[in-house]
């Protein structure tokens, strides 16, 4: 077959009709364009409230949870071990939250090659006291270097700087405590943890992550400062926080720290079950609505190269007549359709970038997430690689209906018409 | 190779719509090389009907059709669709030029469809046709622009451009004046004389018929 030949004839048959070709082709780049901004733009919000977790949420947090032993005495008793046995009123064993052998464990995730970092962790129940209220809160001891770097804390630090919590006795708060207590970086707080242990911290900085429920009750101090204040010793740890290379891993890694290091571990996936709803349903809306502007696009498509096919007959009935085949004939239409399928997906890529663009230099500010000044878009290449074979797709389905009409189209009766 | 260009045996057609009724009737015959063929009779006999058998567009019959003694009926539409483009040049009574194209391209589309010659050597086959039929001037003009008998011309030329076996044609001059029928019959006449053309024409016009080397002439769908 020769398609130059081919191409050749539906290129003129589209310039006898370039106004509707037009229309047929913006209707296109309308879908393709709309398709790519709405995804783009809803990809690079999920990727906004996921960075928003993923920067807070270890992909892994190993921590000890206060509950009843699984074993209790009685099933050890060798006279009780094939009885059913019923125990009422268990109580949970206090073995305290602390790690034990925090510094090993730590030193062997960070050995471990799926792992990027590791940053322990102590949260404690405090209260601030300020005159003579005393409002209830958290207070995290971090080690300032392995959380910036896995968490990056200081993009929540919106006064102050995180470098400046290695000086002792100082303290970073969250916005809406300070807001309460009416204190500003410099000023002294103080601060009961639940042991009673007292201590005065100097205020460094103040922290906001955007969440009214965290900003009201957390503040930031170093590992140290926070051991001293629990009283307890340099190994004293709540919490190991870790960071994987491949998040999808992150159940499974879970429950292998979890039999390995003898302690209690939750996953990213489990924490954040309802937050992966949300985003695969912004992004199933944006396919939804890319995709019926497609498909309307291709009934213009359709109608358009059906209207064509009419107004051709007689010239469909001479190129059959001088030794063009029904196939031949079929591809002449296909490829006016891909024609129009390309140019105006093309157009719609175009387009669609414009229009992310557009969309990514609007300022968007939020109180709840002080680093993001634009609207997010996410400029992923696979959404036009998705866009254009949508565009080859519906054209080629909608121009092939009519091409195989068109080459089922009987000279004889066409000729004799005449 | 033999003589005859064309050949049938008994090929009967029937139409369903509204009555089943037959309008070819056991037709046999045979066109020879080099021979100006004229086919005549009343309208409603057949003439049309044998004609688009012969050309291979019409598929529907009984018989046996041979073209270069090689056996026609049966093959498939891809097969057909070369035959045509390679031993058939049509000439019919409306002119059917792409008015998308310009004269030029209109007589040259055959010749790239074959696609045996570079599209150099068939523009300038395609001129050479233009000038014998004197049409050299309006090579580049669109359809639109062109009186009924340049039309006729440039479909004569478009049929000529891959040296058919055989030229047919269903009243090619039935749409043109006198003038202008003559003139396609001097042209056929020309193409017959100078380039031993084979000819098969079917006309209503007994003055054309009359100059042909034979008439064939047909009656309710039988050769008489
Ligand atoms: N598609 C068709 N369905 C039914 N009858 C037809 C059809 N085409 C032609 N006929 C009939 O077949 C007969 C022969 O037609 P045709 O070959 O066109 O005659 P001619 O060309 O000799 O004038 C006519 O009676 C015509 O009415
Ligand atoms: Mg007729």
């Amino acid at each position: 077959m020769n398609f130059r030949l081919i191409l050749n004839i539906a290129v003129h048959l589209l310039r006898a009709r370039l106004k509707q070709t037009v229309v047929a082709a913006v209707g296109v780049t309308f879908g393709i364009a709309m398709f790519i901004t709405l995804v783009s733009f809803m990809n690079g919000m999920n990727d906004l409230l996921d960075g928003l977790m993923l920067n807070r949420t270890p992909h892994v947090r190993l921590y000890n949870e206060i509950k009843p032993s699984e074993e209790q005495p009685i099933s050890l008793s060798e006279k009780y071990k094939n009885n059913t046995n019923f125990i009422s009123s268990i109580k949970p064993k206090d073995r305290g939250k602390a790690i034990y052998n925090s510094q090993v464990i730590i030193k062997n995730l960070k050995a471990d090659s799926r792992v990027i970092d590791v940053a322990p962790k102590i949260t404690e129940p405090v209260f601030f006291n300020s005159g003579t209220i005393e409002i209830s809160g958290v207070i995290n001891g971090v080690d300032v270097a392995a959380e910036e770097n896995l968490f990056q804390l200081s993009d929540y630090i919106v006064e102050g700087k995180i470098s400046d919590l290695k000086q002792n006795n100082s303290i970073i708060i969250g916005k809406g405590l300070a807001d309460k207590m009416l204190l500003i970086p410099g000023d002294i707080i103080k601060i009961t943890s639940a042991k009673g242990n007292l201590a005065s911290l100097k205020i460094v900085g103040i922290s906001q992550v955007g969440i009214a429920d965290i900003d009201d009750k957390t503040s930031y101090t170093s590992l140290n400062t926070a051991q001293k204040l629990m009283g307890e010793s340099t190994n004293y740890v709540t919490d190991i926080q870790v960071k994987l290379f491949d998040i999808t891993t992150a159940p499974a890694l879970a429950k292998e720290f979890k039999t390995k290091f003898d302690l209690d571990t939750i996953d990213y996936q489990t924490t954040n079950s309802q937050f992966e709803t949300g985003s695969t349903i912004r992004s199933i809306i944006s396919y939804a609505v890319g995709i019926v502007l497609l498909i309307v696009a291709g009934f213009g498509i359709y109608n358009i190269l059906n209207m064509m096919i009419f107004e051709k007959m007689d010239s469909i009935a001479i190129l059959k007549a001088t030794g063009f085949s029904g196939s031949d004939v079929k591809w002449i239409f296909i490829s006016l359709s891909l024609i129009i399928g390309i140019t105006g997906g093309v157009f719609g890529l175009f387009f669609g970038y414009i229009f992310s663009s557009i969309i990514d230099a609007l300022p968007f500010n939020t109180a709840s997430l002080p680093t993001v000044k634009t609207y997010p878009i996410n400029y992923n290449p696979i959404f036009y690689v998705i866009g254009i074979s949508f565009a080859l797709l519906t054209t080629a389905v909608a121009g092939l209906f009519p091409a195989l009409k068109a080459s089922k189209v009987d000279p004889v009766e066409i000729i004799r018409g005449k | 190779m033999s003589n005859k260009v064309l050949e049938t045996k008994g090929l009967s057609k029937y139409f369903y719509d509204p009555i089943k009724f037959q309008v070819l009737k056991e037709i046999s015959m045979s066109v020879n090389h080099g021979e100006f063929v004229s086919i005549v009779g009343k309208s409603g006999c057949g003439k049309s009907t044998l004609l688009y058998l012969l050309s291979t567009m019409d598929t529907e019959y009984e018989g046996e059709l041979f073209i270069h003694e090689e056996l026609i009926t049966g093959k498939s539409d891809k097969e057909l669709a070369v035959i045509r483009n390679e031993k058939i040049g049509f000439v019919f009574q409306f002119h059917y030029l792409l008015s998308e194209y310009n004269v030029l391209k209109n007589v040259m589309l055959p010749g790239m469809k074959l696609g045996k010659l570079s599209d150099a050597e068939i523009e300038h086959n395609a001129m050479e046709h233009l000038k014998t039929l004197d049409m050299e001037d309006q090579a580049l003009k669109m359809p639109n622009q062109l009186s009924g008998g340049q039309k006729q011309r440039v479909a004569i030329a478009r049929a000529l451009i891959n040296n058919p076996l055989i030229i047919m044609g269903d009243e090619p001059t039935g749409n043109l004046d006198k003038k202008n029928s003559d003139m396609v019959f001097d042209i056929f006449n020309q193409l017959t004389k100078e380039h031993n053309q084979t000819l098969l024409i079917v006309t209503h016009d007994h003055d054309f018929a009359n100059r042909t080397n034979r008439i064939v002439t047909m009656e309710d769908g039988k050769i008489i």
